[in-house]
C-alpha cells in the first residue's frame, strides 16, 4: 500500500512463558478493535488483562471504515475518540441513485447539539493503532504478539489456555477467556461451538483506491448505475485520501479473477472517468452471511464482536456491534473479577447483547434481500419502491441500502428497573430503561458534552439538588453511585437540550450505567429507589 | 387498527374492474408486474394500518397458497 505502512509490533516473551502455569483474572483472545476495546476498559478499570494475538500487527487492508456515534461516544470513554475523529472523515449526508438519477438523499443526525457526528470514516488499521497506542499506556495490559491460542480446555472454576509462540507452547491458567478472535472464531472451534444463520448467495469486490478527489465525504450508493449496469456499488471516503468503492458482482463471478487489477481497472474507469487519476491500495472479493452463536456465555468463555455474531457489511453494524459488546461487557465483567457482583451479572451480558445482534441481523438481513434481491417478486418491489422514491416520499423510507447502525436499545434487560406507571403514565421513549444516555451540550469543569461527566462507574444524572447526605450514602456504597446534578447548583444546561433529551422535569433522576445505559429513572429523588435500583442493576436480588 | 373491510365498498364496481384492466392494456408482462408493484405499494401507504394489511396479505395468499378453489 502507497498511503500506509504496516505497524510490527514484534513477538515478546513473557515471563509466564518460564516455570508454573500463571493464574490471570483475563484472557482475551484477538487484539482487533473489539479485543483491545474490552481489554482498554478492563484495564483502566484496575482489571489485568491478557490479550493474545496470533500476529503481530494491525488489520491488513481497511476492512471495517465506518464508526457511528455510539461507538465514538464508547471511545471517548475509553479515551481514543479524538485521534479516530481527527483522522478520519466525518459524515453525515448519505445519497442513494438509481440507474443516473438520485433517488434522494438523507442525514444521520438530523438536529445540532451533539459532540460527535453521526459517521466517521476511519480504516480499520489506523483505528487499531490508536487503541494499541491507548492500551500500550495502561500498566494492567499485557499486549502479547504472536502468542496463538491452540487449545482451550474449560474447567468449573478455570480455563486452561494453551498458546504457542515463537519459542514454543505454554499455558496459561483464566478465570475468564473472552474470545475476540473473529468471524472465524478458533477458540469458538475448539470449543466445538457453533454460529448459525444463512449466507447469502453474492459477491462483492472491495477496492480501496489512492485518489485526489473533490468529492463531498458522503455515503453514496447506486442501484443499477450505467457504469457498473444491473447490480449495486457503496462509495466512501477514508482518511488519507483512500477512497472505498464496493462492487456487488453476483453470485457467478469468479473471486479469484475478480480480484486481479486488470479486472477492476475498467471497472473503476468505467465509475471515475477516463480522466480520473488513481492507484488500486487493496482489493478483496467477499461474500456474506448473518449469523449469531446460540450463547455468547459460555460458561467461563464469553464470545463477542464477529466471533459471536456476524453480519452482511451494510449498515455499518459489524464493528460498531463489537465495540458495543465490549462496552457492555467490561464493566460487568471487572466487577465479577473483583467480587463485587456475582457472575450472573454475566448472563445479562448474554441477554443484552443476544438481542442486539438480532437486531443487527434483522436489519442488515432485510438491507440484503433489497440490495440483492434473490427472486423475480423480490426484484420487482425493489425496482418498484426506487422508482416511486423519485416522485413519492413515502417510497424513500422503503429504499433499503443499509440501515446504518445505531445503539441497541437495552429494552428487555434483565438489569432495567421497571418504570412506576405513576411517573411515566404513557410510557415515554425518551431516555427510558435500556437507552444509552444521550449526549448534550453543557458548561462545567469538565466541558462542554454532557457525557463526560458521567463517571466509569454508575451516576446518577439529577435534574434537581440532591441532599448532601444522600449524595454522600450513595457514593459511599460498595458499588458507589456518583451524583451529577444538571442545572442550578451543577452541570449547566446551557441550550436546554439535556431537559429536552431526556425528557427532564424538575427533579427527574436517571440512573446510568458504567456503559452509559440508562437502567432506571424517577421523576423525584429516592435514595431507596435508586439503591435497589442499583442492586437489580447488579444482578444482585433474586429473580 | 381495523379489520379489513371484504363487503362490497365500491359504488360502481365494473368500473373499478375496467379501470384496472385499462392500466395494463398497452403494458407487457413485465411493465405490468411493475405497475402492480408499484400500486400494492402505493395503496398499502395510503392504508398504513399494519392489521388491514396483512388481513389482505392473508387473503390474498390464500387460495394461491393452497391451490384449492371455492
Amino acid at each position: 500500500m502507497k498511503t500506509y505502512i504496516q505497524p510490527r509490533y514484534g513477538y515478546t516473551r513473557a515471563a509466564d512463558q518460564d516455570g508454573a502455569t500463571a493464574r490471570k483474572p483475563v484472557v482475551v483472545v484477538g487484539a482487533g478493535p473489539v479485543g483491545l476495546a474490552l481489554a482498554i476498559d478492563l484495564g483502566t478499570r484496575g482489571i489485568p488483562v491478557v490479550v493474545l494475538d496470533d500476529d503481530d500487527t494491525v488489520s491488513v487492508g481497511s476492512r471495517a471504515i465506518c464508526y457511528a456515534k455510539r461507538t465514538l461516544e464508547i471511545l471517548d470513554r475509553l479515551g481514543c475518540a479524538d485521534p479516530v475523529c481527527e483522522r478520519g472523515v466525518g459524515w453525515n449526508v448519505g445519497k442513494v441513485f438509481h440507474r443516473d438519477a438520485l433517488v434522494f438523499q438523507f442525514e444521520l443526525v438530523h438536529e445540532t447539539g451533539h459532540h460527535r457526528p453521526g459517521m466517521v470514516n476511519l480504516q480499520q488499521y489506523h483505528l487499531e493503532e490508536t487503541l494499541v497506542r491507548r492500551a500500550r499506556e495502561i500498566p494492567g495490559v499485557d499486549l502479547r504478539w504472536k502468542h496463538k491460542v491452540t487449545g482451550v480446555a474449560p474447567h468449573g472454576d478455570r480455563v486452561d489456555v494453551t498458546v504457542e509462540t515463537p519459542d514454543g507452547p505454554y499455558t496459561l491458567a483464566c478465570d475468564w477467556l473472552v474470545a475476540c478472535d473473529g468471524a472465524r472464531s478458533p477458540v469458538r472451534g475448539m470449543l466445538g461451538l457453533e454460529s448459525e444463520g444463512q449466507a447469502f448467495r453474492d459477491r462483492f469486490l472491495i477496492a480501496d483506491i489512492h485518489m485526489h478527489s473533490d468529492f463531498p465525504p458522503e455515503r453514496w450508493f447506486w442501484f443499477d448505475p450505467p457504469f457498473h449496469p444491473g447490480q449495486s456499488v457503496l462509495l466512501h471516503r477514508q482518511a488519507d485520501d483512500v477512497w472505498r468503492v464496493d462492487f456487488q458482482l453476483g453470485w457467478d463471478a469468479d473471486p479469484d479473477e475478480e480480484r486481479k487489477p486488470e479486472r477492476i481497472l475498467p471497472r473503476l474507469r468505467a465509475m471515475l472517468g477516463p480522466q480520473a487519476r488513481f492507484e488500486i491500495e487493496w482489493a478483496s472479493v467477499y461474500t456474506f452471511q448473518c449469523r449469531r452463536m446460540k450463547r455468547f456465555r459460555q460458561g467461563r468463555v464469553l464470545f463477542a464482536g464477529d466471533a459471536a455474531h456476524l453480519v452482511s457489511p451494510f449498515g455499518a453494524r459489524g464493528a460498531n456491534s463489537g465495540v458495543q459488546d465490549a462496552d457492555n461487557l467490561a464493566w460487568k465483567l471487572a466487577l465479577v473479577v473483583d467480587g463485587r457482583a456475582g457472575e450472573r451479572l454475566l448472563d445479562s451480558y448474554d441477554d443484552e447483547r443476544m438481542a442486539a445482534a438480532d437486531e443487527n441481523i434483522a436489519a442488515s438481513t432485510g438491507s440484503t434481500d433489497f440490495i440483492t434481491p434473490k427472486s423475480a417478486a423480490s426484484r420487482l418491489f425493489r425496482d418498484a419502491v426506487l422508482e416511486l422514491a423519485k416522485r413519492h416520499p413515502f417510497a424513500r423510507r422503503l429504499v433499503n441500502s443499509g440501515r446504518l447502525s445505531t445503539p441497541a436499545v437495552l429494552r428487555g434487560s434483565p438489569l432495567n428497573t421497571r418504570d412506576r406507571d405513576a411517573d411515566f403514565p404513557h410510557g415515554d421513549a425518551a431516555m427510558e430503561p435500556g437507552a444509552p444516555a444521550a449526549d448534550a451540550p453543557v458548561r462545567g469543569d469538565r466541558g462542554p458534552w454532557l457525557l463526560r461527566y458521567l463517571e466509569d462507574g454508575f451516576t446518577l444524572l439529577a435534574f434537581g439538588p440532591v441532599a448532601a447526605a444522600d449524595v454522600e450514602a450513595l457514593a459511599r456504597g460498595e458499588v458507589p453511585v456518583h451524583v451529577v446534578t444538571v442545572g442550578e447548583g451543577g452541570v449547566d444546561d446551557v441550550e436546554g437540550l439535556c431537559a429536552t433529551r431526556y425528557a427532564a422535569r424538575p427533579g427527574s433522576c436517571f440512573l446510568v450505567r458504567p456503559d452509559q445505559h440508562v437502567c432506571g429513572r424517577w421523576r423525584t429523588f429516592d435514595r431507596r429507589a435508586v439503591e435497589a435500583a442499583l442492586a437489580h442493576a447488579l444482578a444482585r436480588e433474586d429473580r | 387498527m381495523t379489520a379489513l373491510n371484504t363487503q362490497p365498498n365500491l359504488d360502481r364496481p365494473d368500473e373499478l374492474y375496467a379501470r384496472l384492466l385499462a392500466a395494463h392494456r398497452d403494458l407487457d408482462d413485465a411493465q405490468s408486474a411493475k405497475v402492480n408493484a408499484k400500486l400494492v405499494l402505493l395503496l398499502a401507504n395510503h392504508i398504513g394500518d399494519p392489521q388491514v394489511i396483512d388481513e389482505a396479505i392473508a387473503a390474498a395468499r390464500e387460495d394461491v397458497v393452497t391451490g384449492s378453489t371455492p
